[in-house]
C-alpha cells in the first residue's frame, strides 16, 4: 500500500503510508535541499491512550493490570516497573523464590518478544523478503524454529501469569498464586531444546550480511552487581558520552523528556544527546554477567563487543534469548514453593520510582501515592521515546550515502534502520509514514 | 494445498490499542502457516512489508476509534471488506482508553503532554459499531487466540462462527476453582463477565476485573445483559466496599460497553450525591 510519487527533478516527495513489522504507527519525514539532508523526523502518530491520566485516582492494586494495557508486547516490562516502583515505597520484603519467579516470568517474555523480532520482525530484512511466511516457503526449519522458541516464551508466561498478553497474576508484594514445582518442571523439556535451538539462533545470525555502519553511540542500560538485569540495578551509561553510574531515583535529573511538534511520543535525552537503550546497550554493558554458556556461545561466534552498528542488535537479541533460557532452566531447577505468593505489606503515602529492562530497553515508572494508596500522579518513559532521537540521529547519518538512490530505496532504508530498534509505538504513544522532500 | 485463486484475502488493521491482539494471530504458532495457506494474507502490517489494497474477503480490527482520522479510515475499511471483524475490548467495546470518555479531555491533554495543541484526539474513544456496521465481534483483553482459531477455522469451513456468551461463572465452576467472590469475600466480576478467558483470574486465586465485557443472556424475547446493578449491591451491601471502589470495579478494561457503563454511572452519581 505504498505511494510513491515525485514532483519534478528539484523536489520530491516519498510516502510510505506505514511502517511495516514494528508495533504501531509512525511516520518519517525527510527534507533534502541542494542534496544536503535539512531534517529528518519521525513522527509517532499512534494515537495518544492517555494511561498517565487515567492511572491518576485508581488505586495502587490496580496499577499493573492497567499499565499492561499500554503494551501488548511487553505488558511484563509495565507490570515489573510499576510493582517494584511500589513496593519500594511500601518497603516490602519480597520472597527470594518470589524474586526467582519474576525473573522467570521476565525470561518468559524476553524469549517471546526476541523471537518474535529476530524471525518475524527484522530477520526478513536482512534475506529482502517482506516477512517470515515468505522465508517459510523456502525454509520452513528456519521459521518453525522461530516460532517454537517464541511459543515457550508464551508457556512461561502462562504457566506463571494464566496467559501470555496481559498476564493476571502479579500484584504488588509478588503473585497472586506461584506455581507448583511441577508445573516449572513440565516446562524443562522444551526449554532443553530451546537451549540448542537458541544457540543454532544466535550462529544463524551471525551469518547475516551487516552493512557497514558503525557509529559512536552512548549506550544506556541498567546495571547490577551479580545478575544480568532485567528487574533491578543501576542505570548506567557508556560509550561516547563516557562513563558513568546514576541510581533510578536520581533518572529525571538526568534524562529529560521533551514534547516536540511532530510526535506523539515525547522524546528523552541524556544530557541533552540523543542515546540508545535495549539489547545492544544492556549487553555492551553487562557482558560479564552473562552465564557461562552464553558467554562461550558468543566467543565461538568469533564477534567482539562492544557492538556499535545497530544491525548486530539482531545479535544481541540472540545473545539474551539464549541468557534467558539459561536463567529459566537455572531458577526452575532449584524453585522451591515460597510460603506465601505475595508478602503482606502496609500502604504508605510518598514517590516512588523504578526502573527495570524491557525487551526493547529501559521502561522508567514514578509514581506519586497518598496515604489511602491512591495514585496522585504517574509518569511513565517508555525505551521507544528514549530510542527516538538516535533513530532520527542514525537516518542522518545514512541518508547522505544513499539520497540519490531510488525513492523506494531510500523508504526501505530507513524502514530497516528504524527497524533494528524493535520500536514499540504503541508503547511510545503508530501510522509510518514517510515522506521525503527534496528541492533545490 | 487450497489452490491460490479460491483463497480468500484476509486483512488486519489496527487504530488505538496495544498490539495485544494482532499478537494473539501471531502467536498461533504453526497453525500461522496453514492459516497462510488457507488465506491470502493481503494486508498485515504488523507481520509483513506487503500491504496489498482492498477488497478483502475477511478484515480483522484491533483498535478503538480514538482519533480525528479514524472516523474517515474506518469508512474506507468498512467499504472494502467483505467481512468485518472487530478482534479485542479496543474494537469491540472502546477498551482501556475509554476511562477518559466523560473525563475533560483538554485536563488530560495537559497532564500527558507540555505542549497540548500539538495532539490531536477525540474526547470520546469508541468501539467500531459505533461508527459502521460490524460483522462478528470477538471480544477480550486481549482476544484468546484459540478463540481467534476457532473463528477462522468456521468461518474458513463454511460455518457460522458461534462465541458463548454466557458469563465466567458457569466455567470457573466446571473447574472447581474456589469461588473467589462467596468464600474469599473479593468482588469479583464473574457473574456478569462473558466467558472465553478460560476462567484465569479464579484459577490464579484473584477476582475476575471483566477483560472479556459484559456477559449476555438470551430469551425467547430476546438478548439481556447479566444483571451487573445486582452485583454491584452485592459489592457494597455483603463486601461493605465504598462507593468509589464499586464504581472503579465496573470502570475498568470495558468501561463503555453498556452493562458495566450504567451500572458505573449509577455509582458515580450516588458517589456525587454524597458529597453534595
Amino acid at each position: 500500500m505504498n505511494e510513491i510519487f515525485s514532483q519534478g527533478h528539484e523536489s520530491k516527495t516519498i510516502r510510505v503510508n506505514m511502517l511495516a513489522r514494528v508495533e504501531g504507527e509512525g511516520a518519517l519525514h525527510i527534507d533534502i535541499k541542494d542534496g544536503d539532508i535539512k531534517n529528518v523526523q519521525l513522527n509517532i502518530f499512534e494515537p495518544p491512550r492517555f494511561f498517565e491520566a487515567f492511572l491518576a485516582g485508581r488505586h495502587y492494586s490496580e496499577v499493573a493490570d492497567i499499565v499492561a494495557r499500554i503494551c501488548g508486547i511487553c505488558p511484563v516490562a509495565y507490570q515489573m516497573s510499576a510493582v517494584h516502583a511500589l513496593e519500594k515505597l511500601f518497603e516490602v520484603n519480597i520472597d527470594p523464590q518470589v524474586r526467582k519467579l519474576r525473573r522467570l516470568l521476565y525470561c518468559g517474555e524476553w524469549i517471546e518478544s526476541h523471537a518474535l523480532h529476530i524471525y518475524m520482525l527484522q530477520g526478513p530484512d536482512f534475506l529482502g523478503l517482506h516477512d517470515a511466511l515468505e522465508l517459510a516457503k523456502t525454509n520452513p526449519d528456519i521459521v518453525k524454529r522461530g516460532l517454537r522458541l517464541k511459543k515457550i516464551g508464551d508457556e512461561i508466561l502462562k504457566t506463571l501469569g494464566g496467559r501470555a498478553v496481559h498476564p493476571v497474576s502479579v500484584r504488588v508484594g509478588g503473585f497472586s498464586k506461584a506455581p507448583s514445582q511441577k508445573a516449572l518442571n513440565g516446562l524443562l523439556e522444551a526449554l532443553t531444546w530451546a537451549r540448542e535451538a537458541a544457540i543454532e539462533t544466535l550462529q544463524w545470525t551471525t551469518t547475516l550480511d551487516f552493512p557497514d555502519f558503525e557509529l559512536p553511540y552512548t549506550f544506556v542500560a541498567l546495571s547490577h552487581q551479580d545478575e544480568y538485569p532485567f528487574n533491578e540495578g543501576e542505570v548506567a551509561v557508556s560509550g561516547t558520552a563516557g562513563q558513568a553510574r546514576y541510581a533510578v531515583s536520581d533518572f529525571e535529573q538526568h534524562f529529560k523528556e521533551s514534547h516536540v511538534q511532530h510526535s506523539h511520543a515525547l522524546h528523552c535525552l541524556y544530557h541533552d544527546q540523543p542515546y540508545l537503550v535495549g539489547p545492544l546497550a544492556r549487553l555492551n554493558i553487562n557482558v560479564d554477567k552473562l552465564s557461562p554458556n552464553t558467554k562461550k556461545a558468543l566467543n565461538d561466534t568469533g564477534l567482539s563487543l562492544p557492538f556499535t552498528n545497530p544491525f548486530k542488535g539482531i545479535v544481541a537479541r540472540a545473545v539474551e534469548l539464549l541468557e534467558c533460557i539459561e536463567e529459566a532452566i537455572a531458577i526452575i531447577e532449584t524453585y522451591e514453593v515460597p510460603a506465601s505468593p505475595y508478602a503482606e505489606h502496609e500502604v504508605k503515602a510518598g514517590t516512588c520510582m523504578a526502573a527495570t529492562e524491557a525487551p526493547r530497553g529501559l521502561l522508567y515508572h514514578h509514581y506519586k501515592v497518598n496515604a489511602e494508596g491512591m495514585i496522585e500522579s504517574a509518569k511513565i518513559v517508555p525505551p521507544t521515546s528514549q530510542n527516538q532521537t538516535r533513530m532520527e540521529a542514525d537516518m542522518s547519518v545514512l541518508l547522505p550515502s544513499i539520497q540519490h538512490q531510488d525513492e523506494s530505496e531510500i523508504a526501505f532504508a530507513c524502514e530497516k534502520v528504524i527497524r533494528c530498534y524493535d520500536p514499540c509505538i504503541s508503547c511510545a504513544t503508530h501510522f509510518l509514514k514517510l515522506d521525503i522532500n527534496r528541492s533545490s | 494445498m487450497t489452490s491460490q485463486k479460491q483463497r480468500p484475502r484476509l486483512a488486519v488493521f489496527k487504530l488505538a490499542s496495544c498490539d495485544g491482539c494482532q499478537l494473539s494471530i501471531l502467536s498461533l504458532e504453526e497453525d500461522l502457516l496453514l492459516l497462510d495457506q488457507a488465506v491470502d494474507i493481503a494486508y498485515f502490517p504488523e507481520a509483513s512489508s506487503r500491504m496489498e489494497d482492498g477488497p478483502y474477503d475477511i478484515t480483522l480490527v484491533e483498535g478503538s476509534i480514538s482519533a480525528p482520522e479514524h472516523i474517515e479510515q474506518i469508512k474506507n475499511i468498512r467499504a472494502q471488506s467483505g467481512l468485518l471483524v472487530t478482534i479485542g475490548a479496543c474494537a469491540t467495546a472502546g477498551g482501556i482508553q475509554a476511562l477518559r470518555n466523560g473525563a475533560d479531555v483538554a485536563d488530560y491533554v495537559a497532564t500527558v503532554y507540555a505542549h497540548p495543541e500539538y495532539i490531536q484526539t477525540l474526547k470520546d474513544s469508541t468501539p467500531i459499531s459505533e461508527h459502521v456496521k460490524v460483522d462478528f465481534e470477538l471480544w477480550g483483553c486481549p482476544i484468546d487466540k484459540e478463540q481467534v482459531r476457532h473463528f477462522l477455522s468456521d468461518l474458513l469451513a463454511g460455518v457460522e462462527p458461534r462465541f458463548p456468551e454466557h458469563s465466567l461463572c458457569m466455567e470457573c465452576k466446571r473447574q472447581e476453582h474456589l469461588c473467589v467472590l462467596v468464600a474469599k469475600g473479593e468482588p469479583c466480576l464473574g457473574p456478569v463477565t462473558r466467558t472465553g478467558c478460560g476462567a484465569i483470574c479464579p484459577a490464579m486465586g484473584r477476582a475476575c476485573y471483566g477483560c472479556f465485557g459484559p456477559a449476555e443472556v438470551s430469551f425467547p424475547a430476546g438478548r439481556e445483559h447479566a444483571n451487573a446493578d445486582a452485583l454491584a449491591s452485592r459489592f457494597s451491601e455483603a463486601l461493605h466496599l465504598s462507593n468509589d471502589e464499586v464504581l472503579r470495579r465496573f470502570k475498568g478494561i470495558n468501561s463503555h460497553a453498556s452493562a458495566f457503563k450504567e451500572t458505573a454511572g449509577k455509582w458515580q452519581k450516588m458517589e456525587e450525591n454524597k458529597h453534595e
